[in-house]
């Protein structure tokens, strides 16, 4: 059951997408007349490729575009490849590129072929959370309080898993411990679901997991949510476990951890000088998508912030994301110039 | 047994006409895909993803996994008949199934693999429905160093047995490695090895390695050699197919042997392809004809087909327990589950008990339809063989090109491919051992992850590889078996049985006599 704020928010928030989309709407003439290729930044099975599906999958089902789909991953060079492919087909109409912040936090840290300014920026669709999680029986730790307090006690010594180096959950690791004044270990695994198993299995005292990645676990009671790094609670009340619901589980400023509103949007983009009557139909398309009963599952089961953002909206937060991304990068020496 | 009370549900959600048909289907499009190196099981099952959508999961599941099954027989075909292992984990078989088809006897190599590989997914399938509330919890003891140990074993085993010289085995290993390592690093994040070239962040993909070691190389010998293939004289008539089945229960120990390494291997994070490796080198030291490997030896198809399928079918548990996917085509199923609303994980057992135990009764009819299909596609495969080699030829250079393409549809992974033909060609030449090469490819970066992974977490203290029993018990059988062909010349030193080579083949005899 999805709370009613909630919902009255995301009613505001799609009417006001329309309202926007009216104005383009003497554009959005155009139509593809060939099949569509949906560029995923990642490999099968990653959260980006299962992003991208769910999509395909909610077009194809309520006959949405008349013109196949296909799904091409390009998961090579940490999904720089799929934007590098932006940037060898700048004005195709037939490409949308499917990722998360890593299409503007690559060029930062890791040396890409690609700059921002090959990309067309269409709209993010969703933001997933982050979740700080241990495992209690293994660890000992029941809040996000005990945490600090054993990170303090053995600096260095409480490990920490996630999925890749350099990445969202490294990011947000180098936050905690900057914003609790705390020393962590932080072991990099493949993916999230691998840092789960690390953390349900006692090999590891936490991570970041996004809710979806630590869901199950949770249920079988081999991991416990601490605290969740969003500005404000999240809105499902549905209790999953222990007569414990999303809702209940306290912000990480509450619990003392200072850090708001990291969050991992699923953003979709174009070729540079793809024409913009396309690029107004695609969002047009996309909206429409972020409203089917696939992709609202897909949201509720992700428990993801359901704000669609589009157009100057869109735009100013890449802006602001990127402001932010490049002053932690810094202060992590993780920023492409200072390496060399 | 409540186990099987459930699996008796599954029967009846699993053998509806409906399912049936869609098996049949999933095992014949899985058997195209297979064939062809590079397309492979994973790119095959995430092509067919789209259509599965509107289809509801149970079906979709079993359409999926059939074509899994189809792909896994399909890879062993090619490996046969051409030398190019159409999936990864059928690397192994090449090694003594296309001997045996270059002699003639391509029927009987192809019977002995697909009916191996059918009993090797059957015990995995067992290992399911008997221990799946265990292997879930099982599974969960596995952190960085039983990883670790595990690569650990499956690298021991290897090198304990290979034969030849060591150096040159070494200098293969070692160049495995390096090549293992180029692309993006896990723990750190940064391009290794790439010298700036933006197409190899994406690191060297495994199946080109195998493309060009085994299909091109193997083509160039051929030209170069003159072609002996004897395909003409292979006899197509069925009764081979029924002696060579009747042929197969002489090879029990192999086959129980084999079985049990696949599971291991398939619960455990090895995986497929590991594991068939594991199995031949295990098989070539412990049989009693392990001097004969490599020359088409009957068991050495048996040994890594019945591990490949059974790890292959035991993968699947922990990718529904766990949600952590045990090879690249779970990886893909996986997603797919998610799209179709499904969560895997320990409690997918509980709350979809009809989709698991569905599914779980659909491999035991899958494998056994696939089984069927596929030995009735013996005599056509077979057939091929006796066209002219100015026809197979170029056939297996068109494979092997369009092949390395379809991996991930890039012209640089071709060049690359025809790099490693060249370089397969040099190995055969001088007399290079293949498999260790592919196997550090194979299993280098991961082991190496493992490796750092661990350090990391113990602060660098190399105890943690000896902290629990599990751990423990893999790391020192995995030094016993590195040390075993030591301890073998020194044993024969010490009987003096001449020099190093004769002592090695010593210890064969002495480690098979019961």
């Amino acid at each position: 059951m999805k709370n009613q704020v909630f919902r009255a928010g995301l009613l505001t928030a799609t009417a006001l997408a329309f309202g926007l989309t009216a104005s383009g709407a003497a554009l959005a003439e155009w139509k593809p007349d060939r099949p569509v290729e949906l560029v995923v930044s990642a490999g099968p099975g990653g959260g980006s490729d299962i992003f991208t599906r769910v999509v395909q999958a909610a077009l194809t089902k309520n006959s949405l575009v008349s013109t196949p789909l296909l799904v091409v991953n390009k998961p090579g060079g940490s999904g720089s490849e799929a934007f590098a492919y932006a940037e060898d087909n700048p004005d195709s109409p037939y490409k949308l590129y499917f990722g998360t912040q890593d299409a503007y936090v690559l060029p930062l840290t890791t040396k890409v072929t690609y700059s921002m300014k090959d990309l067309k920026p269409l709209m993010t669709m969703a933001s997933d959370v982050f979740i700080l999680w241990t495992n209690p029986k293994a660890s000992g730790i029941n809040t996000a309080q005990e945490f600090v307090e054993k990170a303090k006690a053995a600096p260095g010594k409480v490990r920490i898993s996630g999925a890749k180096a350099k990445d969202a959950d490294e990011t947000l690791v180098t936050l905690i411990e900057r914003a609790a004044g705390i020393d962590l270990a932080y072991i990099p695994y493949k993916s999230g679901s691998e840092a789960a198993i690390q953390v349900a299995g006692g090999h590891v005292e936490a991570n970041t997991n996004n809710p979806s990645e630590s869901l199950e676990q949770w249920k079988a009671g081999n991991q416990k949510p601490l605290c969740v790094f969003t500005s404000e609670r999240l809105a499902d009340k549905t209790v999953v476990a222990d007569g414990v619901s999303w809702a209940d589980i306290p912000t990480c400023v509450e619990a003392g951890i200072n850090v708001k509103d990291f969050l991992q949007p699923r953003t979709v983009w174009m070729g540079a000088n793809a024409p913009a009557e396309a690029a107004a139909y695609y969002t047009d398309l996309l909206k429409k998508v972020a409203d089917t009963p696939e992709f609202k599952d897909y949201s509720t089961r992700n428990v993801q912030i359901n704000k669609v953002l589009v157009g100057d909206e869109f735009n100013a937060y890449v802006a602001e994301q990127v402001k932010n991304y490049e002053k932690i990068y810094k202060d992590n020496g993780w920023l492409l110039s200072s390496g060399q | 047994m409540g186990n099987f009370g459930q699996l008796m549900d599954g029967f009846a959600i699993a053998l509806t006409t409906h399912h049936i048909m869609v098996m049949v289907i999933g095992v014949l499009l899985g058997l195209v895909v297979g064939v062809l190196p590079g397309l492979g099981a994973p790119n095959g099952v995430s092509l067919l993803l789209p259509l599965t959508f509107t289809m509801d999961p149970i079906s979709a599941i079993i359409l999926l996994t059939s074509m899994y099954w189809g792909a896994l027989f399909g890879g062993s075909t090619t490996s046969i008949l051409f030398n190019i292992p159409g999936e990864p984990s059928s690397v192994a078989t090449t090694f003594d199934g296309y001997p045996m088809a270059k002699r003639g006897e391509a029927v009987r190599a192809l019977t002995l693999a697909f009916s191996s590989a059918g009993f090797g997914a059957l015990v995995g399938v067992l290992v399911i429905t008997l221990l799946s509330g265990w292997v879930a919890n099982f599974a969960l003891r596995f952190g960085s160093p039983e990883y670790f140990g595990v690569y650990f074993l499956a690298f021991a085993s290897f090198i304990g047995m290979s034969g030849g010289s060591p150096f040159k085995t070494l200098v293969c290993i070692m160049l495995g490695l390096a090549a293992g390592t180029v692309g993006m690093d896990t723990i750190s994040g940064e391009g290794r090895l790439t010298f700036g070239i933006a197409d190899l962040t994406r690191g060297i993909s495994f199946l080109i390695v195998v493309i060009g070691l085994f299909g091109l190389g193997e083509l160039l010998v051929t030209v170069d050699e003159g072609y002996k293939f004897d395909g003409v004289k292979a006899k197509l008539s069925l009764s081979v197919i029924f002696r060579t089945l009747l042929e197969l229960p002489r090879y029990w120990v192999t086959l129980l042997r084999s079985a049990l390494v696949g599971c291991w291997m398939g619960i455990t994070p090895g995986g497929p392809t590991a594991a068939s490796f594991m199995s031949y080198a295990l098989g070539r030291r412990f049989s009693r004809r392990g001097r004969f490997f490599g020359k088409g030896e009957p068991e050495g198809i048996v040994a890594p087909e019945t591990a490949d399928h059974s790890a292959g079918s035991c993968a699947l548990l922990p990718m529904l327990a766990l949600g952590v996917p045990g090879s690249a085509t779970a990886a893909v199923m996986m997603g797919g589950l998610m799209i179709w609303g499904l969560s895997p994980g320990p409690m997918l057992f509980t709350t979809r008990p009809d989709f698991v135990w569905g599914l779980i009764a659909s491999m035991y009819a899958g494998n056994l339809i696939a089984v069927v299909l596929v030995l009735t596609t013996v005599p056509l495969f077979a057939f091929i063989l006796r066209a002219p080699f100015s026809v197979v030829g170029p056939l297996i250079a068109i494979i092997c090109v369009i092949g390395a393409y379809t991996v991930s549809n890039h012209m640089f992974d071709v060049w690359l491919a025809l790099i490693f033909g060249i370089v397969g060609y040099v190995f055969k030449k001088l007399d290079y051992p293949l498999a260790p090469f592919v196997l550090a490819v194979v299993l280098g970066d991961k082991a190496e992850d493992a490796f750092r992974q661990s350090m990391l977490s113990s602060g660098g203290s190399l105890t943690v590889f000896f902290e629990t029993p599990l751990v423990g018990t893999m790391m020192g059988l995995g030094i016993l078996l590195l040390l075993l062909p030591l301890l073998s010349l020194l044993f024969g030193a010490i009987f003096g049985r001449g020099g190093g080579a004769d002592a090695g083949e010593a210890a064969d005899h002495q480690t098979s006599r019961p």
